[in-house]
């Protein structure tokens, strides 16, 4: 599959923003959020920004984003038109916990609205990744653990940028750094086993199966269908990244697990958070980019049958 | 509304027959010309007469090559919208521009609420779906949904411009949820088939396999070629001129 560079610089930055407006709003909730109001207030912003920036770039690679208003209708049915309602439902609660952290509000409330806020960050990140997993044209993609996978991503990134807030505001990490460290691990788990699995897949279907002629045996191109390549062959035929996915998703295990893992190891010994967690984010963040990339650039998709390929 | 209907009135649909087919792309220029004017209009192209020319087509046609040496068949093999029973690229659509019509079963994209964010494309197994990069949104086959129901045409006209076009009659339309139609009958009689029918979309379009070739071709029996004999005088002069120098 085309990667295409506004998806993922939507999901790496809405799956961070989701993730860390979950940390926040269980931080509200069980009352463990220090440091007065304005470091929540703070992260509110920030994760708000996020996700806003996210979804805007979304927005830019539709064909007419002026219509995008009609994408909220087809939530029966569509897991992008439920990605849409989740994500403009959980600005309501995030928005009034932002506001009550800011001017100050009945606790009850705040608990209230920072429950909202925590399944709308946590639904919103598993509709991001049903719509994927619901693609049964794509084995990479068609998986119970891409859902696993984004949400790990989403809760593990979120709670680097959780640490890293609270280091900078002079805190402790207490619970949130080895909460934060084992989501990095288990992403990191879910992840090796899901490449284990891709490789190992064949795919069930085939080129025989896609023409349904197969006692004529295997059939090869003679003639494409065109000139040059394609929209379909541009879109889902994209294959330069496989090229290169091995070095690629070394890589990612160095950028987005080990090297932020080890500095949050490291900070969670030596109290010397702040540094650590600034080189540790901004790896993860470049690590998060190349897994997206490859998500998208690894994906096989079933019509590039009729273009060559054998098994898809 | 994205959600499929449960059932259909009419399964309108085309029947392809591979044995007569002869690649001519009659069917999909044909297509292109009467649909960049038509519902799906326009379909762009972009550099078409340059060296990296592209553009939205509704209808392509491959060629592939089975077996090997005298058991070799080249089949040429139309490719458009199955307008399958229960696609996915209905129900991905989140704003229902993407809809499959109760009346007659033709999936169709409505132009004026499509966002082009291309998931029906990602959802179709068949790349049936091709977008339009200068009018940002999805375009498909529609059956020739202005032509089949248009009065202002001649009787004659009112069926798909592929199949009005196609010189050899390789194509045919009708509905297949009629037992007793003409395409019915021909996909039972040819044993007609779905294109990778393991995927589940349950396509309404049918193909007719190539015929089972009657009389196997041996090429170790071709008797060689003919030598210049006769029996009037100039053959056996030109029979004379052919052994000397060949000598």
């Amino acid at each position: 599959m085309h990667p295409a560079y506004s998806v993922i610089f939507f999901t790496v930055a809405s799956g961070a923003g989701y993730g860390l407006l979950f940390w926040l709003s269980l931080a509200a909730l069980v009352g463990a959020m220090p440091g007065g109001r304005w470091l929540m207030v703070a992260g509110m912003l920030l994760a708000l920004a996020l996700v806003t920036f996210g979804l805007l770039s979304s927005a830019r690679h539709l064909g007419h984003p002026e219509r995008a208003l009609g994408a909220f209708s087809q939530w029966r049915s569509s897991w992008l038109s439920r990605e849409a309602v989740a994500a403009a439902a959980t600005y309501v609660p995030a928005g009034l916990l932002l506001l009550l952290a800011a001017f100050g509000g009945a606790s009850a409330v705040a608990s209230f609205a920072a429950l909202l806020t925590a399944l709308g960050a946590a639904a919103t990140v598993y509709c991001t990744a049903r719509i994927y997993a619901s693609l049964r044209t794509i084995r990479h993609w068609n998986r119970k653990d891409v859902v696993w996978i984004y949400l790990a991503l989403a809760l593990a990134s979120g709670g680097l940028l959780f640490c890293l807030l609270l280091a900078l505001g002079g805190h402790a990490l207490g619970i949130a750094g080895p909460l934060s460290l084992a989501a990095l691990l288990a992403a990191a788990w879910l992840k090796a086993r899901y490449w284990a699995a891709v490789d190992a897949d064949p795919g069930a279907y085939t080129v025989e199966m896609a023409l349904g002629m197969p006692d004529l045996g295997t059939p090869r191109p003679l003639d494409p269908p065109h000139t040059m390549p394609n929209f379909v062959m541009r879109e889902m035929g994209y294959s330069v990244g496989r090229k290169h996915a091995v070095k690629l998703r070394r890589g990612v295990l160095l950028a987005l697990f080990a090297v932020p893992a080890v500095l949050l190891a490291l900070s969670l010994i030596t109290g010397l958070s702040a540094p650590l967690l600034v080189l540790g984010v901004l790896s993860a963040a470049g690590g998060l980019l190349v897994e997206r990339w490859l998500f998208f650039a690894e994906a096989e998709h079933v019509s590039q049958l009729y273009y060559g390929l054998q098994r898809a | 509304m994205t959600t499929l209907p449960p059932a259909t009135d009419k399964k309108l649909g085309l029947v392809i027959d591979l044995d007569i087919c002869v690649g001519c792309q009659a069917c999909a220029t044909s297509c292109k010309e009467w649909n960049t004017g038509g519902y799906s209009a326009p379909l762009s192209d972009h550099d078409p007469y340059g060296a990296d020319p592209s553009g939205a087509w509704l209808n392509r046609i491959h060629s592939y090559e089975f077996g090997e040496g005298a058991a070799a068949k080249t089949v040429h093999f139309p490719r458009s919208c199955l307008h399958c029973e229960t696609p996915d690229c209905v129900t991905v659509c989140p704003t229902g521009a993407s809809y499959k019509r109760v009346e007659d079963g033709i999936v169709l994209v409505n132009p004026d609420t499509c966002i082009g964010c291309k998931l029906c494309s990602w959802a179709c197994p068949y790349g049936a779906r091709e977008y339009d990069h200068d009018d940002g949104v999805m375009k498909k086959c529609t059956l020739c949904v202005d032509r089949i129901y248009n009065e202002t045409l001649a009787e004659e006209d009112r069926i798909p411009a592929c199949v009005r076009a196609c010189p050899t009659g390789a194509r045919a339309f009708g509905d297949l949820g009629d037992p007793d139609s003409d395409v019915s009958r021909s996909v039972a009689a040819r044993d007609g088939f779905n294109l990778l029918d393991e995927f589940g979309y349950r396509p309404v379009n049918k193909y007719l396999p190539p015929r089972k070739t009657s009389v196997p071709l041996d090429l170790s029996e071709t008797p060689p070629p003919e030598t210049a004999t006769g029996t009037t005088a100039i053959e056996k002069l030109f029979a004379w001129v052919d052994r000397t120098l060949s000598s």
